[in-house]
């Protein structure tokens, strides 16, 4: 037990390290590109981190999570097209619409169970990404350019490579901080409960419901800042980022890393990405090797990777 | 005599065109041990699950402590001081033991919307986690996952999660389903003990159990109470012997 954790604490704190450091190692080798692929990569273990905390700890298989990252996208797109450039503003609204957002499809869908409630998130998904096509002043199915980044004042400039990559790790690392505050606390070991077993918390005086929805609802949000920094990153907000697809991807990224692990989904997303850019060069059929992959770790790596290495090192 | 703490009239619950529930009155008095029988069928568990609200009946009233719950949820009543054990063990498996029991303390300490502090370092929770483990013997595996209990030991875990609530009246579903004989002894042994401070209502096939602890005892055929009162009456009424008793198999069948 305690050797697992160990093996997964080196390779939590060694993947940290690397993230922190890899802007040096660009520096130095001059591959510009590595910085802009793992701002990416950050970006999205951030999503994938959040989409966890209920996935992996509540137990809620939401198939509709790329929503939020559309959402805070399209927050940060749209009142940068309508002249108000400042983060102070963007942000926060990006958060908000995404709680909201959140809250809406919550009190709806956590009525269902199962594959009832897979399939409800998915349609509030596709619905939203419906919407944003059918948006023609914000560029409708073209999606949205965004000619300038999130302004913070003289605070942090965007649009420096560095600061921006920076950002988005901080970003990551509080979230992370974040959920491992929650998934601890009072709160989420109700939510642990509910998923193990909800009649029974029920029965020992939980309104079990509640409890899922604040979870859903801090999942979301997180994910909307995520979509806020993924809009930074590619000056562009298009319906695509909330294609079911996506929210696939999402869900592959926490599978592959390990559901209910703290830093599972980052190596997730990182081995996920890391593939996806390698394969993609060799063949344009890259899913199908990707395919077979997932499926091996699901067969053999329950757990994910994070799985597989508490079982190496603690058996 | 004062008002009893749990209260039903006339409750009734049809499942299609069978009466499950049928017109059924039931009174606990304050600190006694209400005893549950019947054979197969009889209702025992549809009525502990309306007692606790997981199944809502279609008519009749429930009042407990002098409140009408009826249409309350289970997780009201839980807070109202009704705690249940499951027939069928109903624990949260992939966590510790006293993890599970300390979730039953925080039910009854406030609302649990505390995002931030380690809820595992919350002192007065693992101490009255710590106690009831310690009640029901099991405090040397407080750090165990539930799921590699043994079934006894789950028994006994069902147990410490419902005294860690802190119940006026305590449910328990036959909680010597599947023991073997010296752990039913254990339990019984621990019932005797836990009668002193609580309200209990027992459904158990046990009959040497019941006979031992019940004050009182309720008989229930095809969801009626065929006889209700003190145990040697119970055994005496023709009734109960036709309907159940007689039934010589099921007499011994733990014994």
């Amino acid at each position: 037990m305690t050797a697992s954790l160990n093996a997964r604490a080196a390779v939590a704190a060694l993947v940290a390290a690397g993230l922190l450091l890899l802007p040096l190692y660009s520096q130095l080798s001059g591959n510009i590109f590595v910085l802009t692929l793992f701002t990416r990569i950050v970006i999205f273990a951030l999503a994938a981190s959040s989409l966890n905390l209920i996935m992996g700890y509540g137990g809620m298989m939401s198939f509709g999570h790329a929503a939020y990252l559309g959402i805070g996208g399209y927050a940060v797109g749209i009142l940068a097209f309508e002249g108000i450039g400042s983060g102070f503003i963007q942000w926060p609204v990006a958060l908000v619409v995404s709680a909201l957002f959140a809250l809406a499809i919550g009190a709806l869908s956590l009525r269902t169970r199962g594959v009832y409630f897979i399939m409800i998130t998915l349609a509030f998904a596709q619905m939203a990404y419906y919407v944003a096509s059918g948006l023609s002043r914000y560029g409708g199915d073209d999606g949205l350019t965004i000619y300038k980044r999130s302004d913070f004042g003289g605070l942090i400039d965007l649009s420096s490579r560095l600061q921006f990559y920076y950002l988005c790790l901080f970003c990551l690392f509080g979230g992370i901080y974040l959920i491992w505050r929650i998934v601890n606390s009072r709160f989420g070991m109700v939510v642990q409960g509910v998923r193990s077993n909800e009649q029974r918390m029920q029965a020992i005086g939980f309104p079990a419901t509640r409890y899922r929805l604040i979870c859903f609802v801090i999942s979301g949000t997180l994910c909307g800042l995520a979509g806020a920094l993924l809009a930074n990153n590619t000056d562009f907000v298009s319906p695509s980022v909330m294609y079911w697809t996506r929210s696939g991807d999402l869900m592959v990224m926490v599978i592959f890393g390990g559901m209910g692990s703290l830093f599972g989904p980052v190596v997730g997303t990182i081995v996920y990405l890391l593939l996806e850019e390698s394969l993609s060069r060799i063949t344009e059929y890259w899913a199908l090797i990707m395919g077979p992959l997932l499926l091996l770790i699901v067969v053999f790596g329950r757990g994910g990777i994070f799985g597989l290495l508490g079982r190496l090192k603690g058996g | 005599m004062a008002e009893p703490l749990l209260c039903v009239e006339n409750l009734v619950k049809r499942f299609g065109g069978i009466a499950a529930t049928d017109h059924l009155s039931l009174e606990v008095a304050s600190g006694e041990l209400h005893a549950i029988i019947g054979p197969n069928g009889a209702g025992k568990t549809t009525l502990i699950s309306q007692l606790t609200g997981q199944l809502s009946p279609s008519s009749g009233t429930i009042r407990f402590a002098g409140k009408d719950i009826t249409r309350l949820p289970a997780w009201r009543r839980s807070r109202l001081g009704l705690a249940r054990s499951f027939q069928v063990t109903s624990l949260l498996s992939d966590f510790t033991a006293i993890d599970n029991v300390a979730l039953a303390a925080q039910a009854h300490d406030g609302h649990s919307f505390h995002f931030w502090r380690n809820a595992r370092g919350e002192t007065h929770l693992r101490d009255a986690a710590r106690s009831a483990l310690e009640r029901v013997g099991l405090e040397r595996r407080a750090e165990i996952v539930v799921s590699k209990f043994s079934h006894g030991e789950q028994r006994q875990l069902e147990l410490a999660v419902a005294l860690a609530a802190r119940p006026q009246l305590l449910l328990l579903d036959e909680p010597m389903a599947g023991l073997g004989v010296t752990e039913s002894a254990a339990m019984v042994r621990l019932l005797l003990e836990l009668r002193r401070e609580v309200t209990i209502v027992l459904v158990e096939h046990d009959m040497d159990a019941v006979f031992a602890l019940a004050d009182r005892i309720t008989v229930l055929v095809y969801g009626r109470v065929i006889a209700s009162g003190v145990p040697s009456a119970i055994r005496k009424d023709e009734e109960v012997k036709r309907a159940y008793l007689g039934d010589t198999h099921v007499v011994t069948r733990h014994g």
